[in-house]
């Protein structure tokens, strides 16, 4: 026998009303906390992808669109930019590194991008099996695309023309895998790498010769050496076909685009949780009504006052632990079934779902509240008079 | 024992002042506290245990007098010394007859004797319901569950409240004898408090209550 376990029996004693309570928290909770890891996950994946990536040049169009296709290869390219015209911008001064990128074609759905060896290290990509690439048609391919498609370091394939579809196969032209990269939890995860020149090469008539000034690419990753380099690349471009565009500032635009729809879902969180308290509250209290006679039994048998008031406040303790504690459990599941939903259209591993600074601090809120719940009734449960409740029939 | 002396008590500085007889029960002595409804049988009995504080008088348990505690300490010294048999029974609802035995030991400190607890419900005839929850008993049972819970932690005076109003004759002559059995068993002193007649002739020791005129017989 302890208070904790009185306690616990007499919640089982009202098991809708506890059920009722728990629900109600944990919704609350769970809704919160799925709102801050979904964001958190969000942020975190946006802010790998971009690293060190200051600027991306590319051809002109929508600056968001010319993020999310090189940066997260989620969206169309916005066209194609000369080499010669990129490499004028890659050697300015102000910039300290610039990784080219070309693509078009895909594998079952995964890019294939032909870049440098730089873009495989600007992600810290280490290999798991195999070597990395030495000549044409050579590719290293990404962690998800290995786990997904059963390509294998040997194995060769054909690839397709276009970012999504399978029908227009390059059958004449033969990649063989040489690596499989180590999980990043960045986009390379989901891609193919090879040479730029691969690229070129399936792209290129058959027989025909291409002038190497007319030698196109899609975009290039800048990393400044000069902050001035944000204002000035912009003026050496303005005659160009191309632009340049900030990932940081386009990512922000399109997060505080999300951040209404989250704002409206946390304010309905918020809700649930206060509902949530209330019914502990009345859970608690309506208890206390019911068991005013129990409560005389306890002091007729020597618990002092401050028995009863740990009594209750274990009761909404533990509903509020308990609560907080399933709606933590419950967001993860819900990540879990989102990340599920999320990863094919979206091409992105959710990966950790360990406990946020955030939700412990609304674990402890929620305790906290609880247990404030659980005191009012516990303050009136001190002010019983015993002999007159004994006296009641 | 238990002594009480002058008592005097008001609920409200305008109701009628309840003066009660003097009156005293030895250990192991048996003592019948009659009278009729409102007389104030169930005030005294409070007051005797101190849940209830007279304005005059004074009452002594085992030498402790009653009016120097007060807060956790009385609450302590009144769950140690009595143990209280209620008109109707009064069980932790969401606890067994067994685990509402325990909550004596577990509010006053000790170990919860489990076989003394089986002895007991076994003399009292329902061993059975030890694992019933207190709402499947019948309200005979209840009544013998709770002179086991009463007597559980050898309290030294047994304070019962009307313990027999709600059973039939052949009820009653059981309950008040297991009652006196078991106090005698346990050695503490038994003070009844009823209106009713039948257990008149048990008792040599009573004590008749009249609201406001102290009289004792």
């Amino acid at each position: 026998m302890s208070w904790i376990y009185l306690a616990w029996r007499n919640l089982g004693l009202k098991k809708l009303q506890t059920t009722l309570s728990l629900i109600l928290l944990a919704f609350g909770v769970g809704m919160v906390s799925l709102l801050m890891l979904s964001e958190k996950q969000l942020s975190d994946t946006f802010d790998r992808n971009i690293q060190d990536i200051d600027l991306v040049l590319g051809a002109k169009g929508s600056p968001l669109q010319l993020i999310l296709a090189n940066v997260y290869h989620v969206d169309a390219p916005t066209g194609n930019i000369r080499l010669v015209d990129a490499q004028k911008v890659i050697r300015h001064p102000y910039i300290e590194e610039g990784i080219p990128l070309a693509y078009g074609d895909n594998y079952r759905g995964f890019r294939i991008v032909g870049s440098t060896a730089a873009y495989l290290d600007h992600y810290n990509a280490a290999l798991q099996a195999g070597r990395r690439i030495e000549a044409p048609f050579e590719v290293v391919i990404g962690r998800k695309v290995a786990e997904t498609t059963g390509l294998k370091v040997g194995d060769t394939f054909f690839s397709a023309h276009g970012l999504q579809d399978e029908t227009d196969v390059h059958t004449d032209k033969t990649f063989t895998v040489v690596g499989v990269l180590a999980e990043s939890q960045s986009v390379i995860d989901q891609l193919l790498h090879c040479t730029i020149e691969t690229i070129w090469a399936v792209h290129d008539g058959h027989g025909e010769t291409v002038d190497e000034s007319d030698r196109e690419i899609t975009a290039v990753l800048l990393k400044k050496r000069n902050p001035l380099a944000v204002l000035t690349i912009p003026n050496v471009i303005r005659d160009s076909n191309m632009q340049v565009a900030l990932p940081a500032i386009e990512i922000n635009r399109l997060t505080q685009n999300f951040g209404i729809g989250l704002n409206t879902l946390r304010s309905i969180a918020i809700i649930i949780m206060l509902i949530s308290f209330a019914s502990i509250f009345i859970s608690v209290y309506d208890n206390l009504l019911a068991r005013k006679y129990e409560i005389a039994l306890l002091r007729t048998m020597g618990s002092g006052p401050s028995g009863v008031f740990l009594l209750l406040l274990l009761e909404g303790g533990l509903l509020s632990f308990g609560g907080a504690a399933l709606g933590l459990v419950l967001s993860r599941v819900g990540l879990l079934v989102l990340a599920e939903l999320v990863q094919d259209k979206f091409r992105y591993d959710w990966g950790s779902i360990g406990l946020l600074p955030n939700e412990w601090a609304i674990f402890g809120v929620a305790i906290f509240v609880g247990l404030i719940a659980a005191a009012i009734p516990g303050i009136s449960a001190l002010k019983i008079d015993i002999s007159r409740t004994l006296s009641e029939k | 024992m238990i002594a009480c002396k002058d008592i005097q008590f008001q609920y409200h500085p305008e109701s009628p002042v309840l003066s009660f007889p003097d009156l005293a029960c030895s250990r192991e002595g048996k003592l019948l506290l009659l009278g009729n409804s409102g007389c104030g049988k169930t005030t005294l009995l409070h007051l005797m245990c101190g849940l209830l504080h007279p304005q005059q008088g004074e009452v002594e348990v085992q030498g402790q007098k009653i009016s120097a505690l007060n807060g956790p300490a009385l609450d302590r010294f009144r769950g140690e010394q009595f143990g209280i048999v209620f008109q109707q029974s009064h069980f932790i609802q969401s606890l067994s007859v067994m685990e509402n035995l325990a909550i004596p030991h577990f509010l006053l400190g000790g170990k919860f004797p489990t076989s003394k607890a089986k002895e007991l419900l076994g003399n009292l005839g329902i061993a059975h319901k030890a694992h019933a929850k207190p709402r499947a008993l019948s309200v005979g049972e209840q009544q013998r569950a709770s002179i086991a819970r009463a007597l559980i932690h050898q309290p030294s005076i047994v304070l019962a409240d009307e313990p027999t109003s709600a059973l039939d004759d052949a009820s009653t002559a059981a309950v008040i004898g297991l009652l006196e059995d078991q106090c005698a068993e346990a050695g503490a002193a038994l003070i009844v408090v009823t209106h009713d007649q039948r257990l008149k002739t048990r008792y040599s020791n009573r004590v008749e209550l009249n609201p406001g005129t102290p009289q004792a017989s």
